[in-house]
């Protein structure tokens, strides 16, 4: 005897798993996102870093920004240009963002990453 | 310093090197971010296929499993059921603690001189470094799946949220990404610095081992340090995913290093000890019941012979053997 026939089908369901992205995403696969920069945002001309600075290390400068209102009381975040900014980010970052579905959301929602920010924050505009 | 760590470490670096190279060479991006990927996962399907068939050709004539209990017996005699199975149940039961539990490495122990005399000591250290790498290895290739999955499995975002769930830092420190490295790198520790493993250590075992930290540290580079444009990634892998692969504009070189690395991983795998993994199902003394004496086992490369019976042979030779006075069973 052998086993030749459990072997096989063993060997059918490894197959089906690791082509598993081959067949599940036939047919619904979306386009990578692209950003929505809102009219407000624009207006405003600059952020508080140059944006391709803000593309990589926009969760860093939140995390720091967490840190600094939330333990050391300190709120205002003066930019390299020398203007300030509040540090916020329901009053802040979203008042010239003002399209968080477009704007934070699509990309994080493809990337699947997940920011805990909106378990406190809320979108001003959707209260 | 071993020939045979220094050959694997020089090759992982200049691997590495040559997918860095090739990956700022924007002529040679398609070649490492799409010819490469796709040699790489039909070789890994192919050649695991392939080789798990070669190995199911092997006949099994007889069962030859290793009995670490009681065999199934008298009523009264108490039956290891796992370390003796004697059913397709008790197999099942003795595979999957194998599998999914590593119970032969858990029962790793350790000759030592001490002294005078030779003594024995269970060592767990083997069990616990390789059970943290598979699983963590497991969760970081699940996690993964978000790069070839849209939309992403509420089942992946969930892992994501257990694996990042001390929220330390941002980008989330993913802890099965910290524990493969640490893991693989204990794994190597080991084999460094006990003699007698130094000793039966080859190139094929820190090959893999440095392979694998190469592709632990460069996507722990990417996510931490280098924060390369995810989106970007995902363009590419989506690409590769639905087959209409495309190069985006703003991918990071240094993510070809990583992903040159995975391939080089895939490939390697069917040929190479990795192959443990699919071998681990097909092993004859853990994967068959005991049941030598229970059923009868005929060999399959038996040669078929006709045998002749002696109420045929006396079918043939009943006249004569009458006539020379022979005693007969049936008269005519």
């Amino acid at each position: 005897m052998s086993d030749k026939g459990k072997i096989v089908v063993g060997v059918a369901i490894f197959a089906a798993l690791v082509s598993f992205p081959f067949w599940y995403n036939t047919g619904t696969a979306k386009p990578a996102p692209e950003l929505i920069i809102a009219p407000e945002a624009k207006a405003a001309g600059a952020c508080v870093l140059p944006k391709d600075q803000m593309a990589k290390e926009h969760m860093q400068l939140l995390d720091g920004w967490r840190n600094s209102v939330v333990r050391e009381g300190q709120r205002v975040y003066v930019a390299e240009s020398g203007k300030q900014y509040a540090m916020s980010l329901s009053n802040g970052c979203l008042e010239c963002h003002t399209n968080k579905a477009d704007f934070c959301d699509k990309c994080h929602e493809y990337a699947s990453v997940n920011p805990y920010c909106w378990d406190c924050h809320v979108n001003p505009k959707e209260k | 310093m071993n020939v045979n760590i220094v050959l694997s470490l020089v090759a992982v670096v200049v691997l590495g090197a040559l997918a860095f190279l090739g990956g700022s060479a924007p002529v040679l991006q398609g070649v490492f971010g799409i010819m490469i990927p796709y040699i790489a996962f039909v070789m890994f399907l192919g050649g695991f296929i392939w080789r798990i068939m070669k190995w199911a050709k092997s006949p099994v004539p007889f069962r030859i499993p290793t009995t670490c209990g009681q065999q199934k017996s008298l009523p009264w005699i108490k039956h290891a059921k796992l370390e003796n199975p004697s059913s397709g149940l008790g197999v099942m039961g003795r595979m999957a603690l194998e599998i999914f539990t590593f119970r032969s490495l858990f029962r790793n122990t350790k000759a030592e001189i001490k002294g005078d005399r030779i003594s024995y000591e269970w060592e767990i250290w083997l069990w616990l470094g390789s059970l943290a790498f598979h699983y963590s290895f497991l969760a970081v290739l699940v996690r993964h799946m978000r790069f070839f999955l849209e939309p992403v499995p509420a089942a992946i975002k969930f892992l994501e949220a257990a694996d990042g769930f001390f929220q330390i830092g941002l980008p989330i420190v993913m802890l099965s990404g910290v524990i493969l490295f640490a893991a693989a790198g204990f794994l190597f520790a080991r084999r460094v610095a006990t003699p007698r493993l130094r000793y039966t250590s080859l190139a094929a075992d820190y090959f893999p081992l440095f392979l694998i930290m190469a592709i632990a540290l460069s996507g722990m580079f990417m996510r931490y340090f280098l924060r390369v444009d995810i989106v970007a990634v995902k363009e590419l892998t989506m690409g590769l995913a639905t087959l209409s692969p495309t190069i985006p504009a703003n991918i990071d070189p240094f993510l070809f290093v990583h992903l040159f690395l995975v391939c080089v991983l895939f490939v390697y795998f069917p040929f190479s000890k990795l192959m443990h993994a699919g071998g681990i199902f097909l092993s004859p003394t853990r994967n068959m019941a005991n049941n030598n004496r229970a059923k009868r086992h005929i060999n399959p490369w038996n040669p078929d012979l006709t045998f002749v019976t002696y109420e045929k042979y006396e079918n043939t030779f009943r006249e004569k053997m009458i006539e020379a006075g022979l005693p007969v069973e049936k008269e005519s």
